[in-house]
């Protein structure tokens, strides 16, 4: 009697699930189950604290939770990889970074965004900075430049890993400018605030950074900014000049940048509402606030624009990397 | 302003912020394998919803216990939760053998509370002359600060010294692998993807102190717990008193780890070893250490908390990090426009000031919430060992791989837990290995930083004044003991001739 009971009450739950699932089932139901987005950092770095960001307020728009799984490893290596091996159903996603574009260059691997993702957005430009201390000699960007071409030995904080997007940014400015991206002597450090503790310390001349890392220093009268490279002045910085200004390279605009991608493959339908989402995200207050007060620079590339921006920005990595002797 | 730090603090907001931060920090630090900083991390979309203080306050407290709580698996289950606890591991682990777990986690949580409180004092009263101070620390500095850490802590735990020191280079050697060195070439990886980013930490250390004495307890089922009737009792009172015979540790702990801990290059993880080093090497019972001994708990407990409140000296004056956990406050503050720097001194004081005490408040509401969780925690000593033993195995499992969701870091967990299990039984005590991993990078990183940025001029790491007085500190540290030994030895040929 009971075990009948039981039979009875186990078939109207599955009635009840069966007719749920076919009157939830539009032409077009995804998502219908929880997304996974991989950032390629450890928990605390900017990726991850935009990326997080992005997430939260992307469940609202999708209706279902977003896990963030950090995949940190091998400057990023190991979890785009894996973003690019996922099944291409649009339920894993992740963050995507400038360095993703130095695997090939550098013989690391045979990854290439440009080929192995579906392009969804970038949401985050950075220019690189070009830091000294308050009591240095350089004055402008041009001291800076004269005196390393007349040979003067000049320390670098590349303000992270050897060949990361600021030395690229910096090395591309040299080799602008005709100058050997090679002769100043290049110190790497474990990140941005390392090279500049380094620097205040008087262990290096220049750091290269972006304006937000250099903020409290900047701030409390430690370390002076000479220039921004690029084209496009900070907004919270009106004051600092750009190298397109002040030294007439207007054809550089490397910048590093964030974005979210997916596996090469992900239906045509999933891919705008991902975008869709993203976008909603991106363009809220919440998100822009905190990426003010962070100091990340805000951007929005999305289709033909994307397309054309991965590729100039790879084939710019290819040749910063080569100048400065790192690619293959 | 003192009335308005007071409002600022006594919101309804900012109370629950910080009872919900202490539990959720406690939870966060007692399970294996989450830490301090993912409890950071996840707190950041939650601190977006609250006013600045209580965003904050959930940081500070979070962070504050989750330290503390991170000493609990260490003690009941040889199951360290940050490097800088596994410096005193077996010290407490070894007390809890001996059935006085309770005390061992009263004197980490009082010693703990004492050494935040210490740092914090520091932190209000001369932060901004300690971080002028600390910022003058270049690569060469730390290299020499590096070295001292690692000489004081190649003695710990080893009966035989030379045992010690061939652990501590194996640590070293394992700390080579992967591509985060300065060129970032990879190196003995074998062509594996998941060792490009090295040998992780954690699932090494948990497979190192647990995995080994999961196998140790199979091959011989007799080890228990000691009788568990004698930790029961007021064992707060008796901490304190254990405390209280330690006075000159304690203070000498928290001191150490507030310098340490303000330096960015350096942090809790060296503080926590030298304190652990020093201890031993000024106690007058040096051979009871590693065999339960108290001491050397009392100053490495107070040195890991202070050094982790005095990274916030770098972190506020200067917005320059010293560990991952402020690297993510630094983002907050940020957000929540309470921007890191000289300024945040003068005109944001009142809110300084509201942020230093919930720095009180932590540490003070740790003993509380710490010492619900101890009660609650060593219930698992009751538990015969053969239930507790399997549990232990999952929980070294799941915490390997959490660290980067990654199986791969489970048979790193394996690997290493058979080796220690091999080497422990030959006698070669495993701390020193641990020390080599969380070290060797560091002392790498700032070797070669000096030598590229001086042009390979070897005279760099004693030419600027600071570097030559840290040099010569470790040169008396080596040769002070050397010396007074062989004297003592020609004296004593002399009294025998």
């Amino acid at each position: 009697m009971r075990y009948a009971f039981k039979r009875d009450l186990l078939k109207s739950i599955a009635a009840a699930i069966v007719a749920v699932a076919a009157a939830s089932q539009p032409a077009f139901a995804w998502p219908d189950k929880p997304i996974t987005m991989i950032i390629p950092f450890s928990a605390g770095g900017g990726t991850d604290a935009t990326g997080r960001m992005l997430a939260a307020l992307m469940e609202k728009e999708l209706g279902q939770p977003i896990n963030v799984v950090n995949r940190p490893g091998g400057n990023g290596l190991v979890g785009h990889s894996a973003i690019a091996a996922a099944a291409p159903d649009g339920y894993t996603i992740g963050v995507a970074t400038t360095e993703s574009m130095s695997y090939k260059p550098t013989g690391l691997s045979e990854f290439q965004p440009t080929k192995d993702f579906t392009h969804l957005a970038v949401y985050n430009t950075d220019s690189t900075s070009v830091v000294v201390n308050a009591d240095s000699k350089f004055e402008t960007i041009s001291d800076l430049l004269e005196a390393i071409k007349s040979g003067e030995t000049v320390r670098v904080s590349t303000g992270g890993a050897f060949g990361g997007s600021y030395q690229i940014a910096f090395g591309l400015l040299l080799k602008d400018r005709g100058i050997d991206p090679m002769l100043p002597t290049y110190v790497s450090s474990q990140g941005s605030a390392p090279g500049l503790q380094e620097m205040v310390a008087g262990g290096v001349d220049v750091t290269l950074t972006t304006l937000a890392e250099a903020a409290s220093l900047i701030q409390a009268g430690k370390v002076r900014p000479l220039a921004t490279i690029g084209d496009k002045r900070s907004p919270t910085y009106p004051d600092v000049p750009t190298t397109a200004e002040s030294l007439g390279a207007t054809e550089l605009t490397f910048s590093s940048w964030r974005g979210v991608m997916a596996p090469a493959g992900v239906p045509q339908e999933v891919a705008d509402k991902l975008r869709d989402a993203i976008r909603q995200g991106a363009d809220s207050k919440e998100f822009k606030e905190f990426m003010d007060n962070r100091g990340f620079g805000v951007a929005w590339i999305v289709g033909e624009d994307l397309t054309s921006f991965l590729s100039a920005s790879e084939s710019e990595m290819a040749t910063g990397l080569r100048e400065i002797g790192l690619a293959k | 302003m003192l009335s308005e730090v007071i409002a600022n603090i006594l919101t309804t907001q900012t109370i629950i912020a910080i009872i919900g931060a202490a539990i959720f920090g406690m939870f966060m630090g007692a399970i294996p394998g989450l830490t301090a900083t993912m409890a950071t991390a996840l707190l950041v979309p939650v601190t977006f919803f609250l006013d600045p203080v209580p965003a904050i306050a959930t940081m500070i407290t979070a962070v504050a216990v989750a330290i503390f709580a991170g000493d609990i698996p260490g003690c009941l289950l040889r199951m360290p939760g940050t490097p800088a606890s596994a410096a005193y591991t077996d010290e407490a682990y070894q007390m809890a053998l001996k059935g006085d777990a309770k005390k061992a986690l009263g004197i980490g949580l009082l010693s703990s509370s004492f050494g935040g409180l210490f740092a914090t004092a520091v932190l209000v009263f001369v932060a901004p002359s300690l971080a002028e101070f600390a910022v003058r620390f270049s690569s060469a500095e730390y290299f020499w600060l590096v070295v001292l850490g690692l000489s004081c802590a190649a003695g710990i735990g080893a009966s035989d010294p030379l045992k010690g020191l061939a652990m501590l280079m194996l640590g070293l050697a394992v700390s080579m692998v992967g591509m985060n060195n300065n060129a970032g070439i990879p190196r003995f990886t074998f062509g594996e993807m998941a060792l490009l980013d090295g040998v992780s930490l954690i699932p090494m250390m948990v497979g190192m102190f647990g995995i080994s004495e999961i196998l140790r307890y199979a091959s011989n089922s007799k080890r228990d717990f000691g009788d568990p009737i004698r930790s029961t009792g007021s064992a707060i009172r008796t901490s304190a008193a254990i405390i209280a015979r330690y006075p000159v540790q304690l203070l000498r702990g928290s001191a150490l780890g507030t310098v340490v801990g303000a330096l960015p290059g350096a942090g809790a993880d060296i503080a926590a070893w030298m304190s652990m080093g020093i201890s031993k090497s000024r106690s007058k019972t040096p051979a009871k250490f590693g065999s339960g001994h108290p001491e050397g708990l009392v100053e490495a407990g107070a040195a890991n908390n202070s050094s982790l409140a005095s990274a916030w000296i770098p972190a506020l004056v200067f917005g320059i990090p010293g560990d991952s956990i402020t690297a993510i406050v630094i983002g907050v503050l940020y957000m929540k426009n309470l921007n890191p720097g000289p300024e945040l001194f003068t005109t944001n004081a009142p809110q300084l000031y509201s942020l230093f005490a919930i720095f009180v408040i932590a540490n003070l509401i740790m003993i509380p919430v710490g010492w619900a969780a101890i009660h609650g925690g060593s219930f698992i000593t009751r538990i015969p060992r053969r239930i507790i033993m399997p549990c232990i195995l999952l929980f070294c499992i799941l915490g390997s791989y959490s660290i980067n969701n990654s199986t791969f870091d489970i048979a790193i967990m394996l690997f290493f837990g058979v080796l220690a299990y091999f080497l422990e039984e030959a006698g070669f005590p495993i701390a020193p290995a641990i020390l080599g991993v969380v070290l060797g990078p560091m002392l790498e990183n700032y070797f070669v930083t000096t030598m590229t940025s001086s042009g390979g001029d070897i005279f760099a790491f004693v030419s600027r004044p600071l570097a030559a007085v840290i040099a010569l500190l470790l040169v008396s540290v080596w040769s002070i003991p050397l010396i007074w030994r062989l004297r003592q030895k020609g004296s004593a040929s002399i009294t025998r001739s």
